[in-house]
């Protein structure tokens, strides 16, 4: 007899496990299926351990700059072992965090490979065998993976995607990094910290090209200045593992190419879905380059059957999956959830300065056909930045000018991704330039300037 | 703190209405979102949601109770922490429309007029409206009041303002202007002593009595009549239906007319208005309010830009429409705005008839039976089908010669249908 549920969700990442405990709270009997790790990616090789990583980086970075504090650090080191073990660490807390999560919302958890043979049914497969579940939904959050070079897979020594980044064999001394998103550009930032030389290859003519072109600028000529070598509008061309290293072959912006020898090689260069294996296809379920299709409530084209997270379509972010999570399960439990604006969902990049933004650029605005205000506020102008030693960055808001409504906000500097959320609530809730003018912020902090930001946007700010 | 549960506003002109169906009883517990109630409006039965969490402590309207007043407190939920039974409230009124009239009994004579009619706006419930809603509102002049927000706890958001139509302006003249017409009292009837029953009067009966009342005393109406030659366009329907078969559609005559008026108001935007006191409304897009009968009364749902809408999405959007309005399950968007009406007897026999404009519309189209008739082409008498179409115009907004035109467009479109699909 098959065990028979309200809910099962596949894949226990931050949509899935969100999912679930949304949808056991609202009393259905709910069951999660998961291959490896509860807690998914996010958890256990993705968000969190890298946070872990990249604050070592920056403990490690003030330490060396300790003299700029009046402070003295001697014989300064850095164990990349004991960096990652600690970092392992925060992910094995927060895994067991999750397992603690299930329990308490008395969600059945299976360890296993899940695969549909229905719409309403779930085969799980592991060590002990084959179970059978059936449910009268199923939300599908299986997440993404790496996106391998297709001339050279990633091979865990030499080659690395994001997770042997996150557990390295050994510490790289000359590291390629290819692709500048966030994940590249954290590692790359994480490397470059801890010591190693870094070189950063890009396609487009700009790193982190999702950002506004300012933040683009910006950080480049502040990581170049921490010494890395950053390459635009260049692209590998092939890339050979070695026994000491790899080989790669980077056309640069003016099309000569040229051979470099490095020690690793880190490639970020986008996700693919996990949407294989799992009966998609045997549903007929809709997919869209890849991503399976849904609409606000995340419902796919097959009755019963959801779909969250990463295996959807973009952005592809933790917060956003956690968010669909909730508006499934509240759908599925008959409620009547809200749906989410893609505008008003914040990206983060945890790079040496930071990046942090919501909604369109400037460039995207004006394509919109907006005629906008911008207002921009650097880091200098700021009591507190220049208190902490942080005075490097900016606060950029792009307003509407015909009704008001900030259209994005786009920072980059010290601690931004912490404020950024002070934009997204105004954004989400409709506040329009006046209300953010009429807040008023504590002082001595970093988030007055996003009060001058805005301030500046209409020709009003104070201290610059 | 018990919170009050209150008689929402459900529709810009709902002023009161009739609580239909308790979906909860005392001591059941809600939570934001679940349904309550079930309200019966001037137009339709909505579902009412729960905004806060608790559980229902008391229902102080009970249900089948009619003339509830917005605002009136129906019920009250204690919140989770609350502590102790509620302090009993005394149960507020169900009180004036119970007064007003029982329901099968011999009527005084005279028959008293209803009650006044309450202000245009309900007094003390605050709209709730994002900075960002507000502002385009005032841009646009949008009327807050006239819309329904789809944000958290129906607060009005950006996309309800940029989603209304300009015509969502007008509610603040039609409103304003509804008010000293509202009581469409009939002077008394005298009672005669034949024998008889009262029925009382339903929401929609007593909106369409206050409505039509109200067009025709503040509406000029001029008719002007062409009769069309059908033969062309039910040709055209055949073949069409022939190939869309396939996708399981199948237009309708009407489902043409529509999109003929549409094309027609597009190329004569002079009918396409409404008469606003100081200002015209001069709308830049067709949508036409379909006149459809429930058992109830009539109503009409809306094609939004049926100008720019293949007659197979016409079609097909006028079914689940038609479907929906004899349920009672039109929500407010779909049958409140339009530029303008059609309405067709053709199916009754009807030959020929003129309508009552629906404010605040300027034109309305009546459509009379197309059958065989005598015809005289190229000087011999033959036999054509021929329909009679009369519109309707608000002579305050639209000079007979602007009427004019409009009708000589829509008959040449109906009379050479390939306009209709090009």
């Amino acid at each position: 007899m098959a065990d028979n549920y309200d809910l099962i969700v596949l894949g226990s990442g931050p949509g899935g496990y969100v999912a679930a405990i949304r949808a056991a709270q609202l009393g259905l009997k709910t069951a999660i299926v998961e291959r490896e790790n509860l807690g998914g990616i996010c958890l256990n090789w993705g968000c969190i351990p890298t946070k872990a990583l990249l604050r070592s980086a920056e403990i490690y970075h003030y330490m060396q700059h300790a003299g700029a504090y009046g402070l003295t650090a001697a014989n300064i080191s850095a164990d990349i072992d004991a960096v990652v073990k600690r970092s392992r660490g925060v992910a094995k807390q927060l895994n067991q965090g999750v397992t603690h999560l299930m329990k308490k919302n008395k969600i059945t958890v299976y360890m296993g490979e899940g695969r549909l043979s229905a719409a309403n049914t779930l085969v799980v497969k592991s060590d002990k065998g084959e179970e059978m579940l059936t449910a009268k939904n199923i939300i599908i959050a299986t997440g993404a993976r790496a996106r391998d070079l297709p001339f050279a897979p990633a091979d865990g020594k030499r080659i690395w995607t994001y997770r042997h980044a996150m557990t390295p064999p050994e510490m790289p001394k000359k590291l390629l990094v290819i692709g500048s998103g966030a994940i590249g550009i954290e590692f790359a930032s994480f490397y470059n910290d801890m010591g190693a030389e870094v070189t950063v290859v890009e396609m487009m003519d700009r790193i982190v090209p999702v950002e506004d072109a300012d933040v683009s600028t910006f950080l480049e000529k502040a990581l170049k200045k921490q010494g890395m070598t950053i390459l635009t509008g260049a692209g590998v061309q092939s890339l050979k593992a070695t026994a000491s290293g790899v080989t790669a072959e980077i056309k640069d912006k003016d099309g000569k190419v040229a051979k470099s020898e490095f020690t690793h090689c880190i490639v970020a260069i986008g996700i693919v879905p996990n949407t294989e294996n799992i009966g998609l296809e045997a549903l007929g379920v809709e997919t869209e380059r890849g991503h399976i299709k849904t609409d606000p409530m995340c419902r796919t084209n097959v009755p019963g059957l959801w779909a969250i997270g990463d295996v959807t379509a973009p952005p592809w972010l933790a917060h956003k999956a956690s968010h669909e999570g909730v508006i499934a399960a509240e759908a599925i439990a008959g409620g009547h959830p809200h749906a989410m604006d893609a505008k008003n969902i914040p990206g983060c990049t945890y790079c040496h300065p930071q990046v942090a933004s919501v909604g369109l650029t400037e460039a995207k605005a004006k394509e919109e056909g907006y005629e906008v205000k911008v207002g921009n506020f650097p880091f200098i102008g700021n009591g507190k930045a220049i208190a902490l030693g942080e005075a490097e960055g900016f606060i950029k808001t792009v307003f509407d000018a015909k009704t008001g409504e900030l259209l994005g906000a786009h920072m980059v500097g010290a601690e931004v991704t912490e404020l950024i959320q002070g934009y997204t609530i105004g954004k989400t809730a409709e506040l329009v330039e006046a209300d953010f003018m009429h807040t008023v912020f504590p002082h001595p902090t970093l988030s007055e300037m996003m009060h001058e930001s805005v301030l500046g946007a209409y020709g009003k700010a104070l201290h610059i | 703190m018990p919170i009050e549960l209150k008689m929402p506003a459900l529709s810009p002109t709902m002023e009161e209405g009739t609580l239909a169906r308790w979906l909860v009883k005392e001591g059941d517990s809600v939570s934001s979102g679940d349904l309550i109630a079930e309200i019966e409006t001037d137009k339709a039965t909505m579902e009412f949601e729960a905004v806060d969490e608790g559980v229902i402590s008391q229902i102080l309207v009970a249900e089948g109770t009619d003339g509830v007043k917005v605002g009136t407190v129906i019920a009250m939920i204690q919140g989770e922490d609350d502590g102790a039974a509620p302090a009993k409230v005394a149960p507020t009124p169900p009180t004036t429309a119970k007064a007003e009239a029982p329901v099968v009994a011999p009527p005084p004579t005279p028959v008293a007029a209803p009650a006044p009619a309450a202000p245009a706006k309900v007094a003390g419930d605050r709209i709730k409206a994002s900075p960002l809603a507000k502002r385009i509102a005032a841009d646009k002049g949008v009327d807050l009041a006239g819309l329904t927000g789809t944000g958290p706890n129906g607060r009005i958001v950006k996309a309800d303002v940029e989603g209304a139509q300009p015509g969502a302006a007008t509610t603040a003249p039609a409103a304003s202007a509804e008010a000293p017409v509202t009581p469409a009292a009939p002077a008394a009837v005298p009672d005669f002593g034949i024998p008889h029953e009262v029925v009382k009067l339903g929401n929609m009966r007593k909106t369409i009595a206050r409505r039509l009342t109200q067009s025709m005393q503040e509406a000029p109406h001029i008719y002007l009549t062409v009769d069309i030659r059908l033969d062309a366009l039910l040709k055209l329907r055949g073949e069409l239906n022939a190939s869309l078969e396939s996708r399981g559609v199948k237009l309708s005559v009407n489902d043409m007319l529509i999109k003929a008026l549409a094309l027609a108001l597009i190329q004569v935007p002079k009918c396409n208005v409404s008469f606003a006191g100081d200002n015209m409304l001069q709308y830049s897009r067709a949508d036409i309010s379909v006149a459809v009968s429930i058992p109830t009364g009539l109503i009409t749902p809306i094609i939004v830009d049926a100008a720019n809408k293949s007659l197979s999405t016409i079609s097909t959007e006028m079914s689940a429409l038609a479907a929906k309005a004899k349920d009672g399950k039109l929500q407010p968007h779909e049958y409140q705005g339009g530029t303008a009406s059609i309405s067709n007897m053709g199916m009754m026999g009807i030959k020929h008839f003129t309508a009552v404009i629906n404010p605040p519309q300027a034109m309305i189209m009546a459509i009379g039976a197309g059958e065989k008739r005598p015809y005289v082409v190229d000087d011999a008498l033959s036999i054509a089908t021929v329909m009679s179409a009369t519109g309707s115009f608000d002579h305050r907004a639209i000079d007979g010669a602007d009427g004019a035109e409009l009708m000589k467009v829509f008959k040449e479109l109906v009379e050479k249908p390939l306009g209709l699909v090009a």
